[in-house]
């Protein structure tokens, strides 16, 4: 075994680029071969992705659009991990922030547009903090693990939206379970709608302001984590509680305050779904964003940056591997699933398996270029 | 009154069915976690089981041969888990939540691959699955009021895994409290320190316990999809693993309150498919959403303690790094 060398002697752009680059890259070998397994050509399969998803204005459209959905839930992810959290309940809590967005659309009939949708958007906040604040109570007050009761709210949060959607909400004389359909003053505008009023034509997607929101959170989060009193307090109890604690700064309310947050986060995903594409409130329609937002999270090292680009990579799977279902039938949704486990074994669980080599070869190689230096 | 009775004779059988899967994920659980492994991955390992089970049965045409293939597959995805978290000391939630993911996803792309049917495997028949035991003069006696019923529904009929299942759970207590297997595993999930300094590795106890995890999983999963199904279905797990995780906790890492924990959510579940739509005197209809989630919001309120506390093993998450 390979003792890991002092974090000093790396530049940054090792671990923080390098690292997460490699881990990604075994990811995607062992995808790779997968696809080689079930009889379909890995390169053929890549290309398909790739122009699936960057190679139309439209398509790019969508790309972004899911793109805005792993930023809300990566960034959900990334602040509970800097207090030491791990929040597997971004699904809950999306789930749930959806169901404020539709309660405010379902209720304002006849504001005005700008007024309903700044309501909606702190409904959804409100209400995937509430969702998130319950496992931070609990975790910070009794001690009841976050990670398996953020898995319960997972599951409560599914159940109370079936029974919502199945009994109260359901539009009356349909068939399915969903509500009917807002008003469209609470609709989001989509991004070609906004391009088109000013004269510039792009594809029709689903793209929508929400992006633009998700831009917004994104350095928000940055100031909030690094710039701020609080976000100093959250990294200080994530780092060393007993520290924290010896500093005056008590553990407990930066882990619910880190939880709402969080929550908060991920409850936006109710923006971009359900006043943003849907126009309803539909069943299921977190489908597994807040699952991503782990791989989002662990990939872009909990940093807002990394966030972004690790959204976009995952974005970019989800659009181009629903094209690449039309090209190639066997290859399915279900790949970007594995592509997603993947990622999660890969840089996040098995992050200690590459990391010392990586740095022990880079060492190597600067050591030979500048024999000197070494000594 | 005769009425009545049938339907505890019915629900208790069903409960049995529905309990057996989550009996052996909870006693695989009971192994990893005592041992100072999380493990929020039996869900994963039951569907990937299951996946590997019913596609070598529908190949093979042996039910056997599916078991093995089960088993062999969650031990794999077990090491996987130890490999990241005991050998390289990585996250055990993150290593677990990958595993799900990773499951989910693989099972339906082979399966469309293999067999062209939507990522589910072809129905298995025949020797292909595991079928009812049948007790002695079970039919026979199948008439006699009050013994009849009992003996044919509840005792006899039932698959083979069901037996092994509520074996496994005096067979489990037995290996924990009374083998040297067993005080190594509490001690490992206790205190790692202590049993480095007695000569004992800790990485290799954890191992062994891992592999039994994989093992139960595999017959549970297994079970969901060569003996309670025909085949392999996307998702077919729908929870369970994390149902198994929530009686462990409520049986307090425990073989025998875990069971009886099984069989509460077992019970609850098979109460709700019978009361679906039926009104109760002075309460109404409940809403069959409300029943299921029954398990989850149990879990939460014992775990913020208002139910008595329930204390994990004491090393349980953390991995154990030795001293130089």
């Amino acid at each position: 075994m390979i003792a890991p060398a002092p974090p000093a002697q790396v530049p940054r752009w090792v671990t923080h680029v390098l690292v997460p680059v490699a881990n990604l890259a075994v990811a995607f070998i062992i995808a790779g071969i997968i696809i080689a397994l079930i009889g379909e050509d890995p390169w053929q399969a890549m290309k398909l992705l790739v122009l699936g998803a960057f190679g139309a204005t439209d398509l790019i459209g969508f790309t972004l659009y899911y793109t805005t959905n792993f930023i809300f839930t990566g960034l959900a992810v990334a602040i509970a991990f800097h207090c030491g959290l791990f929040n597997i309940g971004g699904e809950g809590q999306a789930y749930i922030g959806g169901l404020g967005v539709g309660l405010v659309s379902l209720a304002l009939v006849g504001w005005p547009a700008p007024i309903v949708i700044l309501i909606a958007i702190a409904a959804s906040m409100l209400f995937g903090a509430a969702w998130a604040f319950v496992p931070g109570y609990l975790q910070a007050k009794r001690g009841s693990h976050v990670v398996i009761t953020t898995i319960m709210f997972n599951f409560l949060a599914a159940a109370l939206m079936t029974y919502l959607l199945v009994e109260v909400l359901i539009e009356p004389g349909q068939q399915g379970p969903q509500s009917r359909e807002f008003d469209a003053n609470a609709w989001l505008p989509f991004m070609h709608d906004v391009f088109g009023a000013v004269g510039i034509t792009i594809g029709q997607s689903s793209l929508n302001l929400s992006f633009v929101i998700a831009l917004i959170a994104a350095v928000l989060v940055w100031v909030f984590i690094w710039h701020t009193r609080w976000g100093f307090e959250i990294r200080t109890v994530g780092a060393n509680q007993a520290a924290a604690i010896y500093a005056g700064i008590s553990p407990s309310r930066n882990i619910i305050l880190a939880m709402v947050v969080s929550g908060g986060l991920a409850g936006m995903v109710g923006i971009n779904e359900i006043i943003g594409v849907h126009h309803r409130l539909i069943l299921d329609f977190p489908a597994g964003f807040g699952f991503v937002g782990i791989a989002v999270a662990l990939m872009g090292r909990n940093h807002p940056l990394g966030i972004f680009f690790a959204a976009l990579l995952f974005g970019m799977l989800y659009q181009g591997g629903s094209e690449l279902s039309f090209d190639i039938p066997t290859i399915t949704r279900d790949m970007v699933v594995v592509i997603q486990g993947l990622v999660i074994l890969f840089s996040g669980a098995m992050e200690h398996v590459f990391r010392p080599h990586i740095v022990a070869a880079y060492l190597r190689v600067t050591r030979r270029r500048t024999p000197m230096a070494a000594e | 009154m005769e009425e009545f009775f049938t339907m505890v004779v019915l629900i208790a059988d069903a409960t049995l069915r529905v309990a057996t899967p989550l009996i052996l994920a909870a006693l695989a659980g009971l192994f990893a976690e005592r041992s100072g492994v999380v493990d929020i991955a039996l869900e994963g390992k039951l569907l990937g089981a299951a996946f590997a089970a019913a596609t070598v049965a529908a190949v093979s045409h042996s039910a056997w041969l599916g078991l093995a293939a089960g088993i062999a597959f969650a031990v794999a995805l077990a090491m996987v888990h130890a490999y990241a978290c005991v050998t390289h000391k990585g996250d055990q939630v993150v290593s677990g939540m990958a595993i799900n993911i990773l499951v989910a996803g693989l099972g339906p792309t082979l399966a469309l691959a293999w067999f062209h049917q939507g990522g589910q495997t072809p129905r298995v028949e025949g020797n292909a699955r595991f079928h009812p035991w049948h007790w002695p003069g079970a039919e026979a006696i199948a008439d006699v009021p009050v013994i009849g019923p009992i003996y044919f529904e509840i005792v006899s009929g039932h698959n083979v895994f069901v037996y092994l299942a509520i074996l496994a759970v005096p067979l489990t207590a037995w290996v924990v409290y009374k083998t040297r297997f067993g005080l190594r595993l509490r001690a490992v999930g206790e205190s790692p320190e202590a049993v480095d300094t007695a000569g004992i590795s800790v990485d290799r106890m954890r191992y062994q316990a891992l592999i039994v995890t994989g093992v139960l999983c595999g017959i549970g999963g297994t079970y969901l999809a060569i003996a309670q199904n025909a085949g392999f279905l996307r998702n077919m797990s729908a929870g369970q693993g994390f149902i198994a995780l929530a009686a462990l906790i409520f049986g307090k890492w425990r073989p025998w309150p875990t069971m009886f924990a099984c069989f509460l959510f077992a019970f609850t579940d098979a109460v709700q498919t019978r009361l679906q739509g039926v009104d109760i005197p002075g309460i109404g209809i409940i809403p069959v959403q409300f029943i299921q989630a029954l398990p989850f919001a149990l879990t939460v309120i014992l775990l913020a303690g208002f139910v008595g506390k329930a204390v994990a093993p004491r090393a349980s998450g953390i991995p154990y790094i030795k001293e130089r």
